[in-house]
């Protein structure tokens, strides 16, 4: 190690922490003390970080979450899929804060694996009924207008494993398929415009370049609407779960056509068919009959805290966390109710409240340490209620695997414990 | 953004697109040849727009099927483990348990071309020749009765073939919950608990999970 300033006295920091994690017994009381205390007193011990330096400004390039938040993770549902390649993972809703998801817990689904893209290899093709094909390098990507948007990016499959019943204890794992950040880039129409659309040109196919060559069409009327053409996320590049170097965004459609490793954009005169909106994201009804095309994500809210991941710690005054969100636009109302649904009050929504964006509601809650019954319902700007998992059992029986927005239910029984039920 | 702000920039956009390049700038985007966009243009549609040349039958398919995916979608397309299972379950559709593969539930045989030429077999994507994926669709359509056993499979063919579940799909009627102002009070008589997820006990143990407050 080379001696620099301060480093002698970083190793003293070191010496004295490791003293204490030997010194056992003894040492492991010391550190309580200090650290598990959950009762609010001030400790006797001055603690090793307000005496000793901290770590200099040269170790962590790119920083990294406290050690203490470790549990804030992605994490999956090993049964789910037959390989980690084809599968999804969750984001860690019931720890985060606000509306924006970071980027390293941003959930992911590959249906390829996660693919490492040399940006400078990367070219985006868009040809089809076009006046003039263009392909272009990321760099030329970066040279055209730009712009910076709020959206969420939503899973069809979010809460899929609850149609049959209550399936997961976890707020992460029923309905943590989603997350929401601040894109920048190209709108989809600057880049037709640049190219000329002919007069049949009436769909768009847009491909991926993983192992997968993930293919999706959609109406001309979403490209020229608010499709999104993003190579940044909350700041920094894409990650290369998330398609770096450059994605589609579908704002408000299933996350399915925000097509992730994007290299090509094809212009044609009908919808494709492709195996991931046939075989795929197609709700199966009981007739056998299933709804094609299914793209918007309708109203959905969760709360976050208290949470099956969390325990109400006796009786007291507390706060409700929770998220709701739209594809159709704005969250207008969020109501919550404390016995399962007879009764409902509406809790004051936390600006920004943005179009096709994660949109946060708190409320005070008095706990008595009784059972209670918490849900949320979330109201859309265009009237639309966010329904009970009976209501859309009634209109799609138990079999549609996608688009479960159903009211999601917890129990918190005496002990402040909380679960994952549904109610009837 | 506000609407004159919007209106600004839209402006000062079309303004810096419309004017005409000049001799030295760097143009942004560059016209591909039509050799380099055939390189990525695999797509095929259920019209058969995008299908290329070359043949196959099922015959044909067999042996190539059963080196290159039957580790993973079983010898029959029953499906080895939880691999997907390509073949089967007609007629399952309305069952409590439906059997969703590619001869129940698929509307259109070129996206089985398709699919497989860009995807599978998975982990080696684009290995297969266009003859090698048209006698390998036509082994998983003929294995389950669809197509005879010697039926020619070609871009003329292909997309003539008419699937069993070729009606099977509706457009999206939702909004399909009933809308209106929500009830607030004394909304039902007797809220019943009718599911709980610590019962069915399928949720990932996570030691590293707290359970915190
Ligand atoms: C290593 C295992 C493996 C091999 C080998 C393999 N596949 Fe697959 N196959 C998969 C997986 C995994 C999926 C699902 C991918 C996804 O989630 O998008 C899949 C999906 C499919 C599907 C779509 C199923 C559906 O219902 O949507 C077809 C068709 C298919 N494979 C055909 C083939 C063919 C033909 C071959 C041989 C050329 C092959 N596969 C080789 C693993 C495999």
């Amino acid at each position: 190690m080379k001696e620099k300033n301060g480093e002698p006295l970083r190793r003293a920091a070191l010496d004295r922490r490791t003293l204490l994690a030997a010194g056992g017994a003894a040492g492991a009381a010391l550190a309580g003390k200090v650290a598990g205390a959950s009762e609010a007193t001030i400790p006797e011990e001055l603690p090793d970080w307000s005496r000793y330096l901290g770590p200099g400004v040269d170790d962590e390039p790119y920083g990294k979450p406290s050690k203490y938040e470790a549990h804030v993770i992605r994490r999956t549902v090993e049964w789910l899929t037959a390989s980690t390649e084809s599968s999804i993972n969750f984001t860690p809703l019931p720890w985060l804060n606000g509306i924006i998801t970071p980027n390293g817990v941003f959930f992911e689904r590959h249906h390829g694996g996660r693919a490492e893209i040399d940006p400078s290899a990367h070219r985006l093709l868009i040809h089809g009924l076009v006046e003039k094909p263009l392909v272009y390098t990321m760099e030329d990507l970066k040279r055209l207008p730009c712009e910076d948007r709020i959206w969420f990016i939503e899973c069809a499959a979010n809460g899929g494993m609850e149609w049959r019943g209550a399936q997961l204890d976890g707020c992460q794992y029923v309905r943590g398929m989603i997350g929401c950040a601040q894109w920048t880039g190209v709108r989809l129409k600057t880049l037709l415009e640049r190219s000329g659309l002919k007069p049949n040109a009436k769909w768009v196919l847009a491909e991926g370049a993983d192992a997968s060559a993930l293919t999706r069409s959609f109406p001309i009327e979403k490209a020229l609407d608010d499709a999104f053409v993003a190579y940044a996320q909350n700041g920094e590049a894409l990650r290369p779960g998330q398609g770096y170097p450059v994605r589609l965004i579908l704002p408000g459609w299933e996350a399915n056509m925000s097509v992730k490793w994007l290299r090509r954009i094809e212009v044609g005169d009908a919808p494709w068919y492709t195996r991931w909106e046939t075989s795929k994201y197609t709700d199966l009804l009981p007739t056998g009959k299933a709804y094609k095309f299914t793209w918007v994500q309708e109203a959905n809210s969760v709360v976050t805290w208290p949470a099956p991941e969390h325990k109400v710690d006796g009786p007291g005054q507390y706060t409700i966390r929770g998220l709701a969100w739209s594809g159709r636009g704005r969250i207008v109302r969020v109501d919550l109710t404390f016995d399962g649904g007879k009764n409902w009050v509406t809790a004051p929504l936390e600006e920004p409240i943005l179009p096709k964006a994660l949109t946060r509601f708190y409320y005070p809650w008095r706990w008595d340490g009784s059972t209670t019954i918490i849900a949320s319902r979330a109201i859309d700007e265009t009237g639309y209620v966010q329904p009970t998992i009976a209501q859309l059992r009634n209109a799609r029986g138990r079999n549609s695997i996608y688009h479960n927005n159903a009211i999601v239910t917890w129990l918190v029984n005496a002990s402040g414990e909380v679960e994952n039920v549904q109610v009837a | 953004m506000s609407k004159s702000r919007e209106l600004l920039f839209a402006t000062a956009f079309v303004a810096a697109l419309a004017a005409p390049v000049l001799a030295g700038e760097r143009p942004i985007g560059r016209v591909p040849t039509p050799e380099e966009i055939a390189r990525w243009d695999i797509d095929a549609r259920p019209d058969g727009l995008g299908l290329p040349p070359g043949r196959g039958t099922a015959r044909e398919g067999e042996e190539i099927y059963l080196a290159r995916c039957a580790s993973c979608h079983g010898e029959f397309g029953e499906a080895v483990g939880r691999w997907p299972q390509l073949v089967g379950g007609q007629g399952s559709l309305t069952w409590d348990e439906p059997i969703k593969t590619v001869t129940s539930y698929w509307p259109y045989a070129p996206t089985v071309f398709d699919y497989i030429k860009r995807a599978m077999p998975f982990g080696d994507a684009q290995s297969l020749t266009d003859d090698e994926v048209y006698a390998i669709t036509a082994f998983l359509l003929a294995s389950d009765g669809i197509i005879p056993e010697d039926f020619v499979v070609d871009a003329e063919s292909l997309p003539k073939i008419v699937m069993p579940n070729a009606d099977g799909f509706i457009d999206d009627p939702r909004p399909d919950v009933p809308g209106g102002e929500p009830c607030m009070k004394d909304c039902v008589a007797e809220v019943v608990i009718v599911g709980h997820a610590r019962k069915i006990g399928v949720t990932p143990e996570d030691k590293a999970r707290p359970v915190t407050d």
